[in-house]
């Protein structure tokens, strides 16, 4: 959006909510940032439609108190982020306010506070030469933000190719330190510091292409690795009726997944929730690099009870940054929890303005909104050969917990991993409540990945899944004949099939979030729990009657629990392997 | 309500419809309150000169040429020490016949804490109820509900729950409440010798529905006041958020607005979890835990209204007649408490965790065994056991008139193991079995 030069004004005219009708003195653009000063209070809005002289828009604060005739002082540009160094490790609200510069113990109205520091000063290092010919998106240096090389690239705005004329030398520099001079295609001369901005609602297109998505994300969880596993910049949601661990499902995952950054936006859900993440995530260790897991975190938190049109933009905001970080070679992790209320709030505001309901009074674009949001995601390669990815998994509430409604259904066409959360499962403490079966993963149909798993795996990974797969389809058909005919209803042989199932539910489908070394299984182990559970599943064993079935499965998956609680490879692991070994020595046909 | 000197009285309404009027008015601000004919009113629509005001006590009998005099300031409370013992209205007015109280005017439904200034909640609050202790531990800042049927004895549990909990403030938003109810809780408060801890905020059935739609920001900016100003422990009790919600659809009905599911207006979720998250832990001592009752109907958890609290309560409790033992017990399958893992086993016995588990498992055997009986299969001896243990679980423990200390409940699942299991059966780890399994010749 190109800049305007006299900015425009306007007055307030009505005002219903959060939604304010303007009367404007000159141009405004779709989707611009206002200001309405309420008194001296400076109240930030949006517009989002214009009629004649009448802007509409939507404020992203209480409107309590606003009169007609307030003053609107239009930005002339659309709601941005501000990117550099500094953002990780960060509590932003849906704005990217920093909600730990803010004072006192509320939220005050019109209140913003810089995303960035300006004081810090970061270890700078060039990579670029001048004479380099760079485009928006190209690497000029780097600093290091908590140990992550963060990259100073040339704004993504920039259109056409620029000339690098000097990149400033080695050194600690501050984020409004020049860092380098590049020279534009008509041989103007453009100072760049380490600051950029970017309007959230567009999409950061500084790559060269978006190839399918061909590697495995490792997360820890076995229900998605084994059985429905997401790709290094895929996408995937989780949608649950509440209480069935939605949120300490995505805990998990921002927890253990093999990602450099997490960003996780707590979109309209409990503030408890994420005071969970600012009290635990400062002390815990990432795995992967024994560094506190806070810093490769970034928390947007736009909670239930803050500004309902903020939400939405939080959701924004948040992919902005992972496509920010995704540009310096970085592999994103984006969390969302939960989309439901973003398309909630687009609901309170379409019914507002009183435009044409669609299904459950959603607006009727709900679809085409939630589709576009997911196709930012992705593994790109960046013009310099190098690779960065964005993973992204949302929740999903479904009204009465009932999936064919419109958040569900538009987000089952957009994404490509569906993590059914059962209320049954949930009901019988079956964690993580994912229904491996209703569930599916499109990734592991496709080829690339399956080749992946081949050379990185187990050459025969793919026809395993399916295996598993196919023995819980059928341990849950014979479950449901024994609750019709009875237990001694049924031949001997539908106890062994339904026990050999529960094997797979109890050793791979559930895990314990809460425990220190359950939680999170390497590709390794959860290669070697499932050849051990296909292995019992090919054994014979021989059983007189029922009650004897049961009773030696108990005794196998215990055992077998127990090593999933036992750190790997350890003695205690291989005591209880050895363990296991007898059992099944005992009942096997030889 | 007295009107000051330099207030403008409008006498010229253009447009009335049941919840609203409309008149030609200038400088007015949005949510401002207002007195229309003698009624309370407040701003819900600006046009240019038109604005529309939302009459709290419905417009019936509001002539075209009523009094119309704007306050010039949202809707307020006066807070203030003198707030205790008190029973006031939806508006903050006294019912006790005593006189109007001094405090300091705020504002009802101001804004929210910043997340970054909440602490995780951490203190366990006891109260006697196994149900509730044992396996729902509750938590100071946590918000939970009463799922019940409205025949249930939500309001005597509640009451009783308050009176237990260590809090040093009670503050009771009742709404739609029958005079009766009114009465027992005036009553229990009052024969507890707790009047001086405690707060009412009242709409009956008598009064207005519409009205109720104050009362949770009323008892909740009290709450704020006390957990904040005075750093102290709150508790704010809400009953029954769905006549709450009600009167919600009920307005937005009247202001035609598009309803979404079970005609609740769209933003119920909004609405709702800015009442909720008012519960809040703050770092110097203070805090405010909403227990609140949503009433259900026939047992339906996916009307919006008890589908909405559930996703953004922190659990849920529900309340059952446990017709075996005749008695009405907290039902722990359905029920959850989401911040019980930031307690149980640390603020209470290590082996909390593991006896409640193990209870409940076997529980779950005997519903199981229950079924095989009504389908007219066998039972086994394992069944058999199951089912005795049951009832002696759901009167020893789940019932709602038990008032133990949580050792004591521990200690009475024990040996509830012991009488009816082996410790295989039972399968907790090995430490706590050593510790706690009951000797043969205590058992009866
Ligand atoms: N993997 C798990 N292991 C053990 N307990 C779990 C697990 N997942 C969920 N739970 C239990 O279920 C409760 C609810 O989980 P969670 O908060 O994630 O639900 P949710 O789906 O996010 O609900 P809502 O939609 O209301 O936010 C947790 O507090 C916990 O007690
Ligand atoms: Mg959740």
């Amino acid at each position: 959006m190109e800049k305007i030069n006299k900015m425009t004004k306007g007055t307030v005219a009505g005002i219903i909510a959060n939604l304010v009708f303007v009367e404007v003195d000159g141009p405004v653009h779709q989707n611009e940032i206002c200001y309405i000063d309420l008194e001296g209070t400076k109240l930030m809005a949006e517009v989002i439609k214009i009629n004649g002289s009448q802007a509409y828009v939507q404020v992203f604060e209480s409107t309590r108190g606003l009169k007609v005739n307030h003053t609107v002082e239009f930005t002339g540009h659309m709601l941005e982020v501000t990117l550099g160094p500094g953002i990780l490790s960060k509590n932003y609200d849906g704005l990217q306010n920093d909600l730990d510069k803010m004072d006192g113990v509320f939220l005050k109205r019109g209140e913003h506070t810089n995303p960035l520091e300006d004081d810090k000063k970061w270890e700078f290092k060039p990579l670029a030469k001048a004479g380099d010919i760079l485009e928006a998106g190209g690497w000029l240096g780097e600093v290091k933000e908590n140990w992550m090389p963060h990259k100073i690239m040339v704004p993504f705005k920039f259109e056409g190719k620029y000339t690098v004329k000097s990149v400033t030398e080695a050194g600690e520099y501050t984020i409004h330190d020049t860092m380098a001079v590049v020279t534009d295609e008509k041989g103007k001369d453009i100072t760049l510091n380490m600051i950029q901005k970017w309007p959230v609602k567009l999409a950061i297109k500084a790559y060269k292409e978006k190839p399918r998505p061909f590697k495995l994300l490792e997360t820890g969880v076995r229900v998605i690795d084994t059985l429905n596993p997401i790709a290094e910049g895929g996408t995937g949601f989780i949608p649950g009726p509440f209480g069935t661990g939605k949120t300490v499902l995505q805990h998990a995952l921002s927890k253990q997944a093999d990602a450099d950054m997490i960003i996780v936006a707590a979109c309209g859900e409990r503030a408890n929730e994420v005071v969970e993440i600012f009290t635990e995530f400062p002390e815990l260790d990432d795995p992967r690099t024994g560094r506190k897991l806070m810093e490769r975190t970034t928390i947007i938190a736009n909670t239930s009870n803050m500004p309902v049109a903020a939400r939405e933009a939080s959701v924004y905001t948040a992919m902005t940054l992972a496509e920010y970080y995704r540009a310096m070679g970085l592999k994103i992790l984006l969390l969302a929890d939960s989309t439901s209320r973003w398309a909630q709030a687009l609901r309170e505001m379409s019914n507002r303005m009183e435009e044409l309901p669609g299904q459950d009074a959603f607006p009727m674009d709900l679809p085409a909104i939630i589709s576009n949001f997911y196709s930012r995601a992705g593994f790109t390669y960046l013009n310099n050969g190098e690779s960065g990815s964005i993973t992204f998994i949302g929740t999903v509430s479904p009204a009465g917990g009932n999936l064919k409604e419109p958040v569900t259904e538009s987000t089952k066409k957009a994404a490509r991993c569906f993590y059914a959360l059962s209320q049954q499962r949930a009901d019988s403490k079956r964690y993580p409540a994912i229904d491996a079966l209703e569930s599916y993963s499109k990734y592991a149909e496709y080829p690339e990945l399956q080749d992946y798993f081949r050379k990185n795996i187990d050459p025969d990974w793919p026809e395993k899944i399916a295996l598993a797969r196919d023995i819980l389809i059928r341990s849950r058909e014979v479950s449901e004949q024994i609750n019709i005919l009875g237990d001694d209803g049924v031949p001997v042989e539908y106890h062994n099939r339904f026990w050999k199932g529960e094997v797979i539910d109890f050793i791979i489908c559930q895990q314990d979030a809460f425990d220190k070394v359950d939680c999170s299984a390497s590709l390794d182990r959860q290669k070697y729990m499932l050849n051990r559970v296909l292995d019992i599943y090919h054994t014979e064993f021989s059983f007189e009657s029922f009650d004897e079935v049961g009773t030696y499965f108990k005794r196998v998956i215990n055992t077998m629990r127990q090593m999933n609680y036992a750190v790997y490879e350890t003695d205690e692991y291989h005591e209880r392997e050895k363990e296991l070994n007898l059992i099944i020595e005992e009942r096997k046909v030889a | 309500m007295e009107t000051k000197a330099f207030q403008k009285i409008y006498t010229k309404i253009t447009q009335i419809t049941k919840a609203t009027c409309s008149l030609k008015a200038t400088g007015i601000g949005y949510e401002e309150m207002a007195i229309v004919h003698g009624r309370l009113a407040q701003v819900v629509k600006i046009m240019g000169e038109d604005v529309t005001l939302q009459i709290f006590s419905g417009t019936e009998g509001i002539p075209t040429n009523a009094e119309v005099v704007f306050l010039g300031r949202p809707p307020v409370v006066k807070v203030g020490d003198e707030l205790s013992g008190r029973f006031f209205d939806a508006y903050g007015d006294p019912i006790d016949g005593r006189p109007a109280i001094e405090g300091e005017e705020r504002q009802i439904g101001g804004p929210s804490v910043n997340p970054v200034r909440r602490k995780q909640p951490s203190e366990f609050i006891p109260t006697g109820i196994a149900g509730i202790d044992l396996n729902n531990a509750l938590v100071t800042g946590q918000k939970i509900p009463f799922f019940a049927d409205p025949d249930q004895p939500y309001n005597e549990v509640m009451a009783n729950v308050a009176l237990r909990a260590d809090a040093d403030k009670i503050i009771l938003g009742g709404m739609g409440l029958t005079n009766d109810d009114y009465l027992y809780y005036k009553n229990v408060f009052e024969n507890a010798g707790a009047l001086d801890r405690i707060i009412s905020f009242v709409n009956t059935t008598e009064n207005p529905p519409v009205e109720r739609i104050l009362v949770p920001d009323m008892a909740l900016t009290a709450a704020e006041y006390f957990a904040v100003d005075k750093k102290q422990k709150v508790l704010v009790l809400l009953t029954d958020m769905t006549l709450y919600a009600d009167a919600l659809s009920i307005v937005s009905n009247r202001m035609d607005q598009i309803p979404s599911k079970d005609s609740m207006p769209g933003s119920l979720y909004s609405d709702l979890a800015k009442i909720y998250e008012k519960a809040v832990q703050f770092p110097d001592g203070g805090s405010i835990t909403i227990i609140a009752v949503t009433t259900l109907s026939g047992g339906d958890i996916t009307h919006a209204i008890p589908d909405n609290t559930g996703y953004i309560t922190e659990g849920q409790l529900f309340l059952r007649k446990d017709t075996d033992i005749g008695k009405v017990v907290v039902d722990p399958f359905r029920s959850l408490s989401r911040l019980k893992q930031l307690v149980i086993g640390t603020k209470t016995r290590a082996d909390h965790p593991q006896v409640m588990n193990a209870a409940i498992r076997l529980y779950a055997d005997a519903a199981n065994a229950k079924t095989k009986q009504e389908n007219g299969f066998d039972l086994t001896d394992y069944d058999e056991r199951t089912l005795n243990f049951a009832k002696d679980y759901s009167t020893k423990l789940l019932a709602i008139d038990v008032n133990v200390e949580v050792d004591q409940m521990l200690e009475t699942s024990w040996d509830l193991f012991g009488e009816h299991f082996s410790k295989v059966e039972v399968g907790i780890k090995q430490e706590f079995v050593d510790k706690h399994w009951p000797n043969e010749n205590e058992v009866k």
